[in-house]
């Protein structure tokens, strides 16, 4: 579905979101659209009228301090919040044009579509081609020469092949740190997702593996639409297209990440970026 | 919302960069007077001190170097504190330049002297534009320290005066030259002084257009005057 991106969001407290996103009119294509999101933990209210686009193909980051809900704004996008009851979401998150928070969605297909890693690597206690292959025979039905493929092929996606294509009947949980999460990736991408929700991937990894993941999704954005919750403001200069700044619930600022690292339009960004946030 | 970085030392990083900018602004700005003073005087010594003073511009802008690129390493700096970084580097490049310029001013005067040069020039425009391009400085200065985008703004607008001087000296030299023809080696000479004090009108003018980008994020360079003044009165 293609969009006209519009120029200007309102903000919880009712006011223009500053956007630097849509300086020109150019068209582009979003995977996703959120509009008037609010979530509630019981009553507490964790996302305050939340309105941002995430471009097709290219990479959202998300930063703010703990608590300020950018990793509950991850769980909405794929309705990972479901699986806890008490939690409820408002509002509308369009994906490609349906709006996944109706009532009778199909929540597995969904998050075939909407993959996600977590902060903490999470393989399966199987062997690493199991582990990418149990995900896809929910979906698919492959024969074993074409399964064969499909892990190669999302292996190489998320290149671990050369380093796990010797071992591949060993336990996913004989890998690295930095190679499990990998792993995840790479059982993310088996499905053939459209979006990859990434949701502090690299806390848990050395300098060398955090490397390895940024240069992967530097990869992966030419075929998936990627959104990524960082702790590490670098990581989210170095890797993103996009970013979102969030404070309490609110989403303050959301632009180009360039711009919101040189020259942020709010003083509420800056502040935080630069280091002066108490 | 806090003014201060949370770790103090970063805090205190950033403000001997700006402290040690300034302190190399002054050497510079005190290189500039001196040369002026030897050129009116037609004093050898004066010459000597400012070309001796010269390798001190050049090791400040060396060490200021080091610390930026010691900054950038160690904080990762963003947003306004990178701007800071980025304009200081930019900065004290224009600053050596400045202070090679006061170097060309005292050699040409110490060759002017040595080579016994007589002339009936009148060098009003060089005195003048030497003492507007020393206020100049000091007044870009000024605004980088207080991070005042109006004052820049004056700046940028009043070094076309420096400008006009120097053309105006040219076209006197030129008269001069073309009347008599045994003025034309000195005349190259006084030509190199007028069009060194003309380039430290520049640096200053790019020093202040430093100043409206750290303060506001707006690249000032190369644009219309008037772009320029809106953006330094943005709020």
């Amino acid at each position: 579905m293609k969009t006209m991106f519009d120029l200007n969001r309102i903000d919880s407290q009712g006011g223009v979101v500053e956007t630097s996103k849509h300086e020109s009119d150019q068209v582009a294509i979003n995977a996703l659209e959120v509009r008037n999101l609010n979530f509630y933990y019981g009553s507490f209210q964790g996302l305050k009228d939340i309105n941002l686009d995430i471009e097709q193909g290219k990479v959202t980051a998300f930063i703010g301090p703990s608590g300020c809900g950018k990793s509950t704004l991850l769980r909405t996008l794929n309705r990972m919040y479901d699986l806890y009851p008490g939690q409820r979401a408002e509002g509308e998150i369009n994906f490609y044009g349906q709006n996944i928070l109706e009532p009778g969605q199909d929540l597995n297909l969904l998050r075939s579509r909407i993959g996600m890693v977590f902060q903490k690597p999470t393989p399966f206690p199987m062997s690493i081609y199991e582990n990418i292959a149990f995900g896809v025979r929910l979906y698919e039905r492959l024969s074993r020469s074409e399964m064969d493929e499909r892990v190669e092929w999302a292996l190489n996606k998320a290149a671990l092949w050369n380093e796990a294509k010797d071992k591949l009947n060993q336990s996913g949980l004989s890998l690295s740190g930095g190679q499990q999460q990998r792993l995840c990736i790479a059982r993310g991408v088996a499905v053939k997702p459209s979006v990859i929700l990434l949701d502090e991937p690299t806390s848990a990894l050395d300098p060398i593996s955090t490397g390895k993941i940024e240069e992967l999704i530097n990869e992966l954005k030419h075929d998936y639409t990627i959104a990524i919750v960082t702790h590490n403001m670098q990581q989210a200069a170095r890797v993103s297209d996009y970013t979102a700044y969030m404070y309490l619930g609110s989403l303050v600022e959301y632009g180009k990440t360039d711009e919101i690292f040189i020259k942020p339009k709010r003083k509420e960004t800056e502040d935080y970026i630069t280091g002066r946030f108490g | 919302m806090p003014d201060k970085h949370l770790s103090s030392q970063f805090d205190a990083d950033l403000n001997s960069l700006s402290s040690r900018l300034l302190e190399m602004g002054g050497l510079v700005e005190s290189q500039i007077s001196t040369a002026m003073r030897a050129f009116t005087q037609m004093d050898l010594d004066t010459c000597n001190i400012v070309i001796e003073n010269e390798k001190l511009v050049n090791d400040l802008e060396i060490q200021i170097d080091l610390a930026c690129t010691e900054l950038i390493a160690r904080r990762q700096p963003t947003a306004r504190d990178l701007r800071l970084v980025m304009a200081v580097s930019k900065a004290i490049t224009n600053l050596e330049r400045a202070g090679d310029e006061a170097e060309r001013v005292a050699k040409r005067t110490k060759r002017l002297i040595e080579i016994g040069a007589t002339y009936n020039i009148n060098v009003a425009e060089i005195r003048l534009s030497g003492q507007m391009a020393i206020t100049l400085l000091r007044r870009s200065l000024d605004a980088f320290a207080r991070l005042d985008t109006v004052a820049a703004a004056e700046v940028v607008a009043e070094d076309r005066q420096i400008d006009e001087e120097f053309r105006g000296f040219v076209r006197k030299l030129m008269t001069y030259m073309s009347e008599d023809p045994h003025m034309i080696s000195t005349g190259l000479d006084m030509l190199s002084i007028a069009k060194a004090i003309e380039r430290i009108g520049d640096h200053a003018k790019n020093i202040a257009e430093f100043v409206i980008y750290i303060a506001k994020g707006s690249d000032v360079r190369h644009i219309p005057h008037e772009e320029l003044v809106r953006e330094a009165n943005k709020p």
